[in-house]
């Protein structure tokens, strides 16, 4: 049996405040969200490296709310290494994000899971 | 070497069931009326199909529960789940059936009850672990990411996605059958709530309840069922993604594969389409499908349906019966766009009838732009 639990070892590493992510060591390509291979390749040679925590906004939505319940951001982030992941814009009004923003990761705490947001960079 | 089905196989027979509100019917029995509507215009009953091409949004094992209900004993079963576009994909795997020799008869059929039993998109495929904490609201949040996308980098506007909401009422309004057909303007749209943005409600398929069920068979018998058969001349698809943030570009769906291969198998191209049925689950769709599609270039679409271009009387008859916007929309909606077609190929489309129409593109849309599936009709004139 392999060691690589994709889900659970993303969340390990999520809460103990490291942004994990899988690189292949055959292509150097990188990965997201983890999986037990590459996809097309099909290598199981994935590791897991730090991701620097630098994107940009490739797109972005609000959802609305009836209120007083707030708005919020929905966005999906393009990081540095290449990959791409929805995720959210915190830190400012979530009409105030634009694509094309830059942005930088950060972990918050939610309830008793750790979850990866992003903030202006 | 791919098998060349070109007007190999023809549909001879479609229905619609309980478009709009159906209280107190099952998924099972709108499909089942559905389909003995179809069978029956062509003197055929349940007994006589013998391939059989199936799902409901409730029964993971609908092909069976659907075999079972009508008493159908099937050589071939499908119920491939790839979201809307699903039933264009069974016309095509149909087509193959037939072509090979392995059924005679194919029933292809759809039924849902989500307006009367849930009033909402009936939920029925595991949330993602990566896209679920962020609430995003699905499936409204991926189109309107999309199109968001489509904005930036073209200048859609608000305005060009409530052109295609607006032209869908309109064609709405000459079908009886519609669910939604009270006027609706342009300022309608975008004075209505904002879900996520940049679209509103108004930017949003309907929630009904419906069915629809067609009837195919080898060409060769086809004029012995019915004077006017429809005959398959292309059928193609392709999966890109299943949640929208592993879309490749948010502004080029798989729908530029699928088309390109459907009208290579067909011998058309886009200036050849009389009636262009692209499934419109949000307004974002209709843009997207236009471009891909081929009626024009990248970028362009918001500029397509600007004044009325797809709205009666514009430049392309675009969703004649109002569509998943303004008909119906009963969580998956592709079979509709096969069945409209075939109205319109067969002059019994009433007031919206497009004089003298040959050739229809029906194009499904599954999960959220993930699988596009294309079928190319024509009339016995277009063989």
């Amino acid at each position: 049996m392999d060691s690589l639990c994709p889900e659970v070892d993303y969340q390990k590493f999520l809460a103990e405040g490291r942004l994990m992510i899988q690189r292949s060591r055959s292509s150097g390509r990188y990965v997201f969200y983890p999986r037990v291979a590459e996809p097309v390749t099909g290598a199981r040679d994935l590791e897991w490296v730090e991701a620097c925590g630098k994107g940009t906004v490739y797109s972005t939505t609000v959802v609305r709310q009836k209120l007083p319940t707030p708005s919020f951001n929905v966005a999906v982030i393009d990081l540095e290494e290449g990959v791409r992941m929805l995720s959210c814009v915190e830190g400012i009004e979530p009409e105030a994000v634009r694509i094309g923003m830059p942005v930088q990761a950060k972990i918050v705490y939610r309830g008793d899971a750790a979850l990866l947001v992003f903030e202006p960079a | 070497m791919e098998l060349n089905l070109r007007g190999r196989t023809a549909l001879v027979a479609g229905a619609t069931y309980g478009i709009g509100e159906a209280p107190g019917l099952s998924s099972m029995d709108l499909a089942a009326r559905a389909s003995v509507d179809a069978l029956a215009q062509v003197g055929l009953t349940p007994g006589d199909v013998d391939g059989l091409f199936v799902c409901t949004p409730d029964d993971m094992l609908s092909g069976l529960t659907f075999a079972e209900y009508l008493g159908i004993n099937p050589k071939f079963t499908d119920n491939n789940r790839s979201g809307g576009s699903a039933f264009e994909i069974y016309a095509h795997t149909a087509a193959m059936a037939l072509c090979m020799g392995q059924i005679d008869v194919a029933l292809i059929a759809y039924g849902s009850n989500q307006r009367s039993a849930a009033g909402k998109l009936v939920q029925s495929s595991r949330p993602s672990p990566w896209e679920s904490p962020y609430k995003s609201m699905n499936p409204v949040s991926s189109y309107a990411l999309a199109a968001a996308r489509h904005m930036h980098q073209f200048g859609t506007k608000r305005e060009h996605l409530a052109e295609v909401a607006v032209a869908a009422r309109k064609w709405a309004q000459l079908n009886p059958d519609a669910y939604m057909r009270t006027p609706l303007s342009l300022d309608d749209v975008m004075g209505a709530r904002l879900v996520s943005d940049p679209l509103s409600v108004r930017d949003c398929c309907l929630v009904t309840d419906g069915a629809a069920a067609v009837v195919m068979v080898r060409a060769d018998r086809a004029r012995d069922l019915t004077a006017k058969p429809v005959y398959l001349l292309g059928a193609a698809s392709a999966t890109s993604h299943r949640e929208i943030a592993s879309m490749p570009d948010f502004t080029v769906t798989a729908a530029a594969q699928s088309g390109r291969r459907a009208y290579e198998m067909a011998g058309v191209s886009a200036s050849d389409i009389d009636i262009a049925m692209l499934y419109d689950a949000f307004t974002i769709n209709t843009i997207l499908f236009l471009e891909d599609l081929g009626f024009c270039p990248k970028g362009e679409g918001g500029r397509f349906v600007s004044d009325g271009g797809i709205a009666p009387g514009g430049r392309l008859a675009v969703n004649t019966n109002g569509g998943g916007l303004s008909c119906v929309h009963p969580g998956m909606y592709g079979l509709f766009l096969i069945e409209e077609s075939m109205r319109q190929l067969t002059g019994r489309a009433g007031e919206r009838q497009i004089a003298g129409a040959k050739l229809a593109i029906a194009h499904g849309n599954g999960g959220v732009l993930s699988s596009q599936a294309t079928v190319i009709l024509g009339t016995e004139e277009t063989l």
